[in-house]
């Protein structure tokens, strides 16, 4: 799709003028012209939906920082202020903070999509690598923004967390320091958490840039998974717009009306209400949970009973995704033609939901109360720390070791030749396939 | 490199590579020390330092009491032990401890009914609370840590023992922190 050919033509005497000393209504015109494989479902819509999250997060996060002040002092304060007294102030941060919910349901969802198609594969693998860069610049941006309401999760989380970095042997301790700004949590620490949330959202749009970029260069995959061979062009691509800004924008409404449900009406469901008490560096709230975004990992943490191991592995956990694309030895790119994958794939997204709802508990806590147990090592069996450890193993055992063999060993039903074909059975093509999700 | 040897602009290879190594070289070092003030400004200012030390009247906490106190932003157990907790903390001495540490080594001679220790379980920095646990000391409710009545890790996540800051008795009644 690299080769795509310009067709804009410009009009007037002013675009004239502007398209031979900066063409960028031609780079606009090109990008809404774009070949785009005609049978792209509404999975692949995340990736306008993710577009707009940002947008979202920047815009009213920049009207935040207009009221929120940083200091240990006043920060509390200044957002119980925005919440009562600025103007909109509610809804502003209310949009906010919910939309970085928003943002990591749809960033999930669109990385698991491009797990089962095969997105991360040949030609495709800078997209998914630049995509992992995003999803760690996410997950770093969501945790110094958590801290800026200095509430008790805020300054425990930002303890925990930094913590993770002193777990580092030798030249843990210093770098601890350095980054807090002093011996503890305190307001040199608020500070820098809001210099560099402001910072990240524009570096996540840098990369968006080049996750673009590596995209239209590449070619966008589709849910066949195969390349579109270049006599198909013309048949099986259609333009971006109409086709696709219309999809798209079907779909960023449906996710408006989710997004608005939340805010106007449960809009701290997803938060936690020791975040609403200052923070009091005397005092530790008897349970300590991380955003819901981070429990998976979180909870991989928790599963190691070392402490520089448990940093290990779940900075692992994310560190795996970058290689994935030489970890899966398929090829075949779409798991709607590897049955045996597919089963493992969706074994592994009820794993993540398991892991997401071990984080959330405590780890000695039974998992079945009342079912006799034995100490196994250093807990019971049925508690959530030896369920947190099956899952965690299944989590690396998936991409490690299911990922190469399994695509050594299966053996994947028959590829069609083009993307209509799936669509449009030909003579040639088995005429009751079994493949009839969309 | 050969071909260029006829060309009238030729310039000794070496010689070039020599000069963009040097200059690559001097670049990154400019921008090193560009940097490293940038960097180093994120260290602890000179005012946060300053707070290093505080001062504690022992004679604000009753036995079988604990008084917490904040250092360096940190809480502080201040800890007026019982006899039954030091003579508990004595007998396990020995008891495979995960880091071996006597009891005694842990208070200042003559005064071992009162624990120092910073407040922060050393495994993620919560806060552990007193009196629950299995060893009679403290418990951290994030990730269950179990400390006994000298603050030693006894069980759980924590890699060591609740830290003993630098302290010194000014007087009988009056210790120094930091």
């Amino acid at each position: 799709m690299s080769d795509h050919e310009s067709t804009y033509v410009p009009k007037t005497g002013v675009e004239k003028w502007l398209d031979s000393r900066l063409p960028i209504v031609r780079f606009g015109a090109d990008y809404m012209a774009l070949p785009t494989p005609k049978n792209l479902n509404y999975w692949w819509t995340f990736g306008g939906i993710l577009a707009l999250c940002l947008v979202v997060q920047i815009a009213t996060g920049v009207i935040l920082a207009m009221h929120y002040v940083p200091n240990t002092e006043l920060a509390f304060a200044s957002v119980e202020r925005i919440m009562r007294d600025v103007n909109g102030g509610d809804l502003i941060r209310y949009t906010h903070a919910n939309g970085a919910s928003m943002f990591f349901v749809a960033v999930y969802l669109h990385m698991l999509r491009g797990l089962y198609y095969g997105s991360y594969k040949a030609p495709r693998e800078m997209i998914w690598i630049v995509g992992c860069v995003i999803f760690f610049l996410m997950i770093a941006t969501a945790f110094l923004g958590y801290v800026l309401p200095w509430g008790q999760m805020s300054f425990w989380g930002a303890e925990v967390i930094t913590n993770l970095i002193g777990a580092i042997p030798v030249v843990g301790e210093p770098i601890l320091i350095w980054l807090r700004g002093g011996p503890a949590i305190d307001n040199a620490t608020l500070n820098r958490f809001f210099s560099l949330h402001y910072l990240l959202p524009f570096v996540i749009a840098g990369c968006v840039v080049l996750h673009l970029w590596a995209l239209h260069h590449a070619g966008q995959n589709n849910p066949v998974g195969i390349l579109i061979p270049k006599d198909r062009m013309a048949k099986d691509t259609v333009p971006f717009h109409p086709y696709f800004t219309v999809k798209d924008g079907f779909a960023i409404i449906l996710f408006l009306i989710l997004f608005a449900l939340f805010v106007f009406f449960m809009p701290n469901a997803l938060g936690h209400a020791d975040n609403y008490i200052p923070a009091n560096p005397l005092q530790t709230p008897a349970h300590i949970v991380p955003e819901w975004y981070m429990l998976p990992f979180y909870a991989i943490l928790r599963a190691i009973p070392d402490k520089f191991g448990g940093v290990v592995a779940m900075f692992g956990a994310i560190g795996v995704l970058f290689i994935l694309p030489w970890l899966d030895t398929s090829k075949v790119r779409s798991m709607r033609y590897r049955p045996a994958m597919r089963t493992f794939f969706v074994i592994f997204v009820l794993v993540g939901l398991g892991l997401g709802w071990c984080g959330a508990q405590l780890p000695d806590a039974p998992v079945i109360p009342g079912m006799p147990s034995f100490t196994l090592f250093d807990g019971a069996l049925n508690s959530y720390l030896w369920l947190t450890r099956l899952l965690t193993a299944y989590y690396f055992l998936f991409f490690l070791v299911l990922m190469p063999i399994v695509g050594l060993r299966e053996t994947p039903r028959p590829i069609p030749a083009t993307i209509s074909e799936p669509v449009l059975p030909g003579p040639d093509v088995a005429p009751h396939s079994p493949e009839q999700k969309g | 490199m050969a071909a260029d040897q006829g060309d009238p602009n030729h310039q000794d290879p070496n010689r070039r590579d020599f000069i963009h190594i040097a200059a690559g070289a001097a670049a990154v070092g400019a921008g090193a020390m560009a940097v490293w003030p940038l960097v180093n400004s994120m260290n602890p200012a000179a005012d946060t330092l300053a707070l290093s030390t505080i001062e504690f009247d022992l004679t604000k906490v009753q036995e079988g009491q604990q008084v917490v106190i904040k250092w360096q932003g940190k809480p502080v157990f201040v800890r007026y032990r019982t006899p039954a907790e030091i003579e508990r903390a004595r007998a396990d001495d020995r008891a495979g401890l995960k880091d071996p540490q006597a009891d005694a080594d842990r208070v200042k001679p003559g005064h071992q009914q009162y624990l120092v220790v910073i407040g922060s379980c050393t495994h993620l920095g919560c806060v552990p609370t007193f009196g629950a646990g299995d060893f009679g000391g403290w418990f951290c409710p994030c990730h269950g840590s179990h400390y006994d009545t000298s603050g030693r890790i006894r069980k759980g996540p924590a890699p060591i023992n609740l830290v003993v800051p630098t302290y010194e008795y000014v007087s009988d009644t009056r210790v120094k922190i930091g």
